[in-house]
């Protein structure tokens, strides 16, 4: 310790041997010990001494260059804002085509297709398993022909689309880029993301079809599939989002997330890809949750802690190899159905953290998400809400404003350190995929998400509206709701497309994936021709389950 | 001794959200209760055969995918037809004031909205089950 440091040191010491020590005598502080929403705990003060071993040039670094905990780009959002894009989609294809032009006229810079879960779980809209939850969640898309009517009047050209699928990822991302094909796009003009990440859906979400390795398999061929034809486009983000809706902390989370990702970058690695060819190409998505100071030093450890695992573990020498890119979605389990209009504020400070702590792209939840999906009004209110941080707060003048912030330096200190023993407990396991058929992961969330309910409703948590501050009798918001129709609709007009489309086409193109699936050749190819032909997503996968089986859930709580 | 209450929580539908389950299945066996939890993804016919080869007092279903309106009141109907009505059906998840009352003539007995503490579906299951 330097001699200021000890003078420092002995300062801090008699400030709270002194003047603190008089104060809470006389007034208690409100609480025992402050913690995070994620239960670390937070110190009454923070000063020099809990950064002292932080090394500029090391550890933070400049926005733009290694290890990039101060932002990926040069200039940040000095150059170009992130990207708003709110994540939408409901009912038939027609529905949710007019919300996307909605969205972009009012100054939406990109699309994001929410689908319903038939479609994520590789299932038509007439399978008996799909009844009742057709077009619920998200838009349904049996074909390319449902595709076409979806992008109707949008140049595919012109915006990126992430689309929020995984299982069946391939699928739709071949209906994507033959779609494009007919707009008469290229697809090395194609920007967008797909989510294919079957890790966290084994955890967290649910939507998986097949077994770990052959979902591996599939996630690899679209790494190499695109590198060489679609280059622009993100292959996977690979998601913390549900784990932590799930109800992990924000440790876990960053921790959880960067093992799938290394996972995926060994099975690529392994594939015989070269690192260089595809890391690029890999983005990310992470929550934005209520604690702003913990949120933002989760967002900058994440960075950094990316960047130093490809450099050393797996000798990634392309910049943009080591670059987190990643998009945030605020936390759609913050939301109150309580006193719904009271989520704009929560959302607010989520989405100011996504901010701070350097995000590309952005999702602002709305109000009225825990009563139903938005209706048009909160939709657009949630994305207000990023332009006024955009636009008016001022908070991106400058890069990174909260570095050197003597808390944020210290949390996301302690959050990558946390990390790394968490990745090494998964490593000593076998890695995420061992990790997870262990069941690991699974108990860790919900170690996480008991402790969070019990401590709301013992009151340590205050959550308002909910446990104080409620109001008796509360005027209910009106809400979105999905016409029962569309559910016939849709399958009337799948049924059409089986009668209308060349049936001995579809068959041979749907036999020649089954060929290729047996190979170890990649599955791109045979799933853009069946695509071409109208095979319908349900048809495709069946054709996969048929070859690659199904995953079976171990059930654990 | 008296037997513990039998819990099913069953997640019926292709919804994928299961925190809330998970906490309540486990909220339930700290309370006392004995608790099966079936996993997601079940048809109301799977549901309804785990409940009565599990011989539980009660069937929790959590849906938040929105597909209630259809899934709840089927799992209720095939309970008639086994003659299993004496098994009480709760539910919880994102669903819409509107949606409670054609719920419960359906044969829900009660419905769980989000911010309910695990604590109140706890009490009524003990004060409703009929053992």
């Amino acid at each position: 310790m330097t001699a200021d440091l000890k003078q420092l040191h002995a300062a801090r010491d008699a400030w709270e041997t002194g003047p603190v020590a008089k104060a809470t005598a006389r007034f208690p502080e409100r609480k025992k010990e402050f913690v995070t929403l994620s239960g670390a705990p937070v110190k009454r003060l923070y000063t020099p001494l809990d950064i002292a071993d932080l090394d500029y040039e090391n550890d933070l670094g400049f926005p733009g260059e290694y290890p990039f905990t101060r932002g990926i780009q040069p200039t940040m959002y000095r150059g170009r804002l992130w990207t708003m894009r709110q994540y939408a989609g409901f009912g038939t294809a027609e529905e949710s085509n007019k919300r996307y032009r909605y969205l972009l006229e009012q100054g939406q810079t990109g699309l994001s297709v929410a689908f319903d879960l038939p479609t994520q779980i590789g299932y038509d809209s007439d399978h008996p398993l799909a009844r009742g939850e057709v077009g619920k969640v998200g838009v349904a898309i049996d074909s390319l022909a449902d595709m076409e009517t979806l992008f109707a009047n949008i140049p595919l050209d012109k915006v990126s689309t992430s689309m929020t699928i995984n299982a069946p990822a391939a699928v739709l991302l071949a209906m994507y880029i033959v779609l494009a094909e007919k707009q008469g796009v290229p697809s090395d003009k194609l920007a967008g993301t797909i989510q294919n990440d079957i890790l966290k859906e084994y955890v967290a979400r649910g939507t998986y079809i097949f077994p770990p390795k052959p979902s591996m398999r599939l996630i690899t061929d679209i790494f190499a599939y695109c590198s060489a034809h679609v280059p622009k486009w993100n292959t996977i983000s690979i998601s913390g989002y549900h784990i932590r809706e799930a109800g992990c902390t924000a440790v876990q989370e960053v921790a959880f997330t960067l093992a799938d990702g290394i996972a995926y970058v060994e099975a690529a690695v392994k594939a015989g890809l070269d690192v260089d060819d595809f890391a690029p190409r890999l983005s990310f998505f992470f929550n934005a949750q209520m604690d702003l100071l913990e949120e933002v030093a989760k967002f900058r450890a994440a960075r950094r802690l990316w960047a130093r695992i490809m450099k050393d573990r797996f000798g990634a020498k392309n910049p943009r190899s080591l670059m987190l890119r990643f998009h945030t979605q605020t936390a759609g389990c913050a939301l109150t159905a309580q006193q719904p209009d009271n989520n704009i504020i929560r959302v607010t400070l989520q989405a100011l953290a996504a901010a701070l702590g350097g995000t590309q792209s952005l999702h602002t939840n709305s109000r009225d998400e825990a009563l139903s999906l938005p209706t048009q009004e909160s939709v657009t209110i949630a994305l207000r809400t990023q332009q006024i941080i955009a636009y008016e707060s001022g908070v991106t003048s400058t890069i990174d404003p909260l570095a050197g912030s003597y808390v944020v330096e210290s949390m996301t200190n302690q959050i990558e350190e946390a990390a790394v023993n968490y990745i090494k407990k998964i490593d000593e396991l076998g890695g995420a995929v061992a990790a997870i058929e262990q069941g690991f992961i699974q108990r860790e969330i919900q170690e996480s998400a008991y402790a969070y309910q019990k401590a709301v409703e013992s009151n340590y948590r205050i959550v308002v509206g909910v446990n104080k501050f409620q109001v008796e009798d509360e005027k209910l918001p009106e809400l979105l709701k999905v016409k029962p129709e569309v559910e016939e609709r849709q399958t009337a007009k799948l049924g059409e497309l089986r009668q209308k489309r060349d049936n001995t086409k579809t068959q041979a193109a749907l036999q020649q994936l089954r060929e290729t699936a047996q190979t170890d050749a990649n599955l791109m190819p045979a799933i853009i021709e069946a695509v071409r032909t109208y095979a319908t997503l349900g048809e495709i996968c069946d054709v996969l389950r048929q070859v690659f089986g199904e995953y079976e859930p171990s059930v654990i709580f | 001794m008296e037997r513990p209450i039998r819990v099913l929580i069953a997640k019926p539908g292709l919804d994928g959200h299961d925190r809330g389950a998970k906490v309540l299945a486990r909220a339930m066996r700290d309370a006392g209760m004995e608790v099966v939890y079936t996993g997601l993804r079940q048809t109301p016919q799977q549901i309804v055969e785990a409940a009565i080869q599990e011989d539980v007092d009660v069937i929790g279903l959590s849906c938040l995918s929105g597909a209630h309106n259809h899934l709840f009141p089927e799992v209720t109907r095939l309970l008639k037809e086994q003659n299993a009505t004496d098994i009480l059906v709760i539910g919880g998840g994102i669903i819409p004031e509107e949606d409670i009352p054609s719920l419960k003539a359906a044969g829900i007995s009660e419905i769980f909205t989000p911010g309910t503490p695990t604590s109140v579906a706890i009490d009524y299951i003990k004060e409703h089950v009929t053992k």
